[in-house]
């Protein structure tokens, strides 16, 4: 059942701390394992077979708790499974102290609770509610290593994440007047009803505003780079991978889809967000010589196009949309993973003293490679498809300013990814770096899972499109 | 009515206080006064859990974290101290004309409040709206004191004197 | 008292507060202060959720939240406390120019 997504990762925590001390790590490991994995299994299998349809589409709150279930959640649920996964792998690969390792697991864990509580979130506090809950967990697992950037980029991920809260709060208290009560669907009665006063606009921009911030877009960017680039190699996949798309975009599209439609202002605010983030994204990582850095800044830049996706407000855009977000999912993952390889054997994340690591890191290159192309619409990449179909969406809205810089911005980012490849990959090997090997299994593998993923997905979309497109 | 207005003046004096005085501990102990003011303007808008609720948590508990976080980190030389201050007044000299100009543009700007259309349940007690219709908070609210209990072994670990 | 004059004068208060809360972390250099400005801007949005409540009459959903922003808020100051521990033992001082120091 639905409830067993959020009690599940609960009582396995409890269960875990009760171990003694000396088997604790193995525990942990086992149970991080088990765990992630049945939430793979769980949000792919049993959505789909008909038994599982009648136990998870059930109407009644079983036990007292309120939560949807739909096609959304899926989509989550299953982006969620693959990044907790990988990042659980990259975890045990690269975390040095025991101790760090144990807490690194528990607060994986207690993401996980709070990702699935936004998947199936029914009304604006409960969102709100498991959204503070990941994110609390995300501060604490940016400082676990306690140093210098850790800590900076945690504070500043923090300032941000609570004045973003303050202005959903604000948000929640004015729809706590002009509606019913705070649930979408009481919320929704209000907004189809046609005439909406001011301060409901009011409320729904600043619910937006809120989440705008919490996903890291612009004008609102500032913690991103800093949080990204500092925190721990694990973290850092987790963070781009899900807790920002969980957090911001889909919160803002289920806020969306589930409770206020696509009003005009509301509109005019997504599409000039989504292309500011495109484009001062793109244009920031061009500059960049730290790895990480770069990659946080291509972040805001393809979260920019599932704004923007979501913006238009048509059915094929917040399908490309929806389809952006699970290939950034993939592809993301992918890129940070292999980062995290090469800081690991290297040591350090400046591009300027890398060079000609192709020969010696095959696998990183080449899985590096591909999710690079996959992020600047190369076909027959997954990638391509869902960037061409936003594309498409702005086009056939008449928004064709917007296209236009969509498409460019797309160009800029096959420059920034050719130059990360020439710096890094491509050219003579580096000084200093003659000996260096190829990362640990515990890195590699789920590298080669997620290109596979990519390069599978590409492959076989255009024969599902007619059926994708609801 | 007269009582709720003077309340929130008094509200609005303590976070002046603790916002522009540049001793620390004053501050929180400011920050400790705002939330007992806070506490009894719930109080007085029929709201005696949530009263509760802050009087003990934000008035005591905060209170207790900052008291101890200022206490864990030494302060500063008098000379430095006295520096400060002079440049902390002049900071915050503009202070008061930007909160009297907010104040005046939010009244200026009339706009239409349609509150409440409808009111599907009236329910009248806490306990009951948050274990029967809303028990999901209760849930989150565990999830995120566990996240706090893990907050502290990750964070506070290593040498903390007393 | 009509409700709509009495949402303005509660409101022109919490805007007061917040524009307080807002300046305190702006115009500071010390990390503590930030955090006190942090807590002024959780109350003045706190009396927002209790003010709509009682002016709605759902006072008991209203609580609800509060308790619940309450519960979360006091875990993100115990999070924020550990972390200017972190940057005391880190740099032995508590300016905010430390925190500025990831550029780009």
């Amino acid at each position: 059942m639905r409830y067993l997504l959020i009690l599940i990762p609960f009582i396995s925590i409890i269960i875990l701390n009760l171990f003694p001390k000396k088997n604790r790590l193995a525990a942990a490991f086992w149970t991080g394992a088990v765990i992630f994995t049945l939430q793979l299994m769980m949000s792919m299998i049993f959505p789909f077979n008909d038994w599982g349809k009648v136990i998870f589409r059930s109407i009644e709150p079983v036990l007292g708790f309120n939560l949807l279930f739909d096609d959304l959640t899926i989509l989550l649920l299953i982006s969620s499974a693959m990044v907790c996964l990988t990042s659980f792998i990259t975890g045990w690969s690269t975390i040095k102290k025991d101790d760090d390792k144990f807490y690194f697991t528990n607060l994986l864990l207690i993401a996980l609770i709070g990702i699935n509580g936004i998947a199936m979130a029914g009304g604006t506090v409960s969102l709100y509610l498991f959204i503070e809950v990941t994110a609390l967990s995300s501060f604490i697992m940016v400082a676990l290593y306690r140093d210098k950037q850790g800590l900076e980029g945690s504070w500043k991920y923090l300032m941000l994440s609570v004045v973003a809260s303050v202005l959903m709060l604000t948000s929640i208290s004015l729809f706590l007047m002009l509606a019913p009560s705070t649930t979408f669907a009481d919320i929704r009665t209000i907004a189809s009803a046609g005439n909406t006063t001011v301060l409901f606009q009011l409320a729904v921009i600043l619910f937006v505003c809120g989440l705008l911030i919490k996903g890291g877009l612009v004008p609102f960017h500032g913690w991103l780079p800093d949080a990204y680039t500092s925190a721990p190699a694990p973290v850092s996949v987790l963070l781009a991978g899900i807790v920002t798309k969980a957090s911001g975009i889909f919160a803002l599209a289920r806020f969306i889809t589930s409770a206020s439609g696509t009003p005009e202002p509301l509109k005019n605010v997504l599409l000039l967000v989504g292309i500011l983030s495109i484009v001062i994204g793109a244009l920031a990582a061009l500059g960049q010589n730290d790895i990480k850095r770069m990659l946080a800044y291509s972040s805001i830049s393809q979260m920019g196009y599932i704004v923007a996706g979501l913006g238009i407000g048509t059915a094929l855009g917040t399908f490309a949309a929806l389809f952006h977000f699970f290939n950034h999912a993939v592809f993301k993952t992918q890129l940070f993973a292999n980062a995290a390889a090469i800081e690991e054997q290297l040591g350090t994340r400046d591009m300027d003293k890398m060079g000609g690591l192709g020969s010696k890191m095959p696998v990183t290159a080449t899985t590096a490679t591909i999710a690079s192309l996959s992020t600047a619409g190369i076909p027959p990449l997954a990638g391509f498809w869902s960037k061409v179909l936003i594309i498409i969406a702005l086009w056939s809205s008449a928004y064709y300013a917007y296209a236009a810089i969509a498409l460019t911005a797309s160009i800029v980012t096959l420059a920034y990814f050719l130059t990360l490849q020439r710096k890094v990959f491509f050219g003579k090997v580096a000084q200093g770096l003659e000996n260096i090997k190829e990362a640990g299994y515990g890195l590699i593998i789920p590298s080669v899972v997620l290109t596979c993923i990519t390069v599978g997905v590409g492959i076989i979309f255009p024969f599902f499109m007619g059926v994708f497109i609801k | 009515m007269a009582i709720l207005i003077i309340l929130l003046i008094l509200t609005l004096l303590a976070s002046l206080w603790a916002a522009m005085t540049p001793m620390l501990l004053r501050a929180a102990i400011a920050l400790a006064l705002t939330s007992a003011l806070l506490s009894v303007l719930m109080f007085q808008l029929n709201s005696p859990y949530a009263a509760v609720f802050e009087l003990s948590v934000c008035a005591g508990l905060i209170s207790v974290i900052f008291v101890s976080v200022i206490t864990l980190t030494h302060r500063l030389p008098l000379k430095e101290y006295l520096r400060r201050r002079q440049s902390r007044i002049y900071r915050f000299m503009y202070l008061p004309f930007i909160v009297i100009a907010v104040v005046l543009a939010m009244y200026f700007i009339r706009i239409d409040l349609n509150i409440m259309p409808s009111m599907t349940q009236s329910i009248s007690d806490v306990r009951i709206a948050l274990w029967e219709y809303r028990r999901i908070y209760l849930f989150g609210q565990i999830m995120a004191i566990l996240a706090g209990v893990f907050g502290v072994l990750v964070l506070f670990k290593g040498d903390k004197e007393d | 008292m009509d409700t709509v004059q009495m949402f303005w004068i509660f409101s022109i208060f919490i805007a007061a507060i917040a524009v307080i809360g807002i300046y305190c972390i702006i115009a500071t250099f010390n990390l503590l202060r930030a955090l006190i400005g942090l807590e002024l801007l959780i109350k003045a949005v706190t009396l927002l959720l209790i003010i709509s409540g009682y002016l709605s009459g759902r006072t008991a959903v209203a609580q609800a939240i509060v308790i619940t922003v309450i519960v979360v808020e006091v875990v993100a100051m115990v999070v924020a406390a550990g972390l200017i521990i972190g940057f005391f033992k880190q740099y032995d001082s508590l300016n905010v120019k430390n925190t500025r120091s990831m550029k780009g």
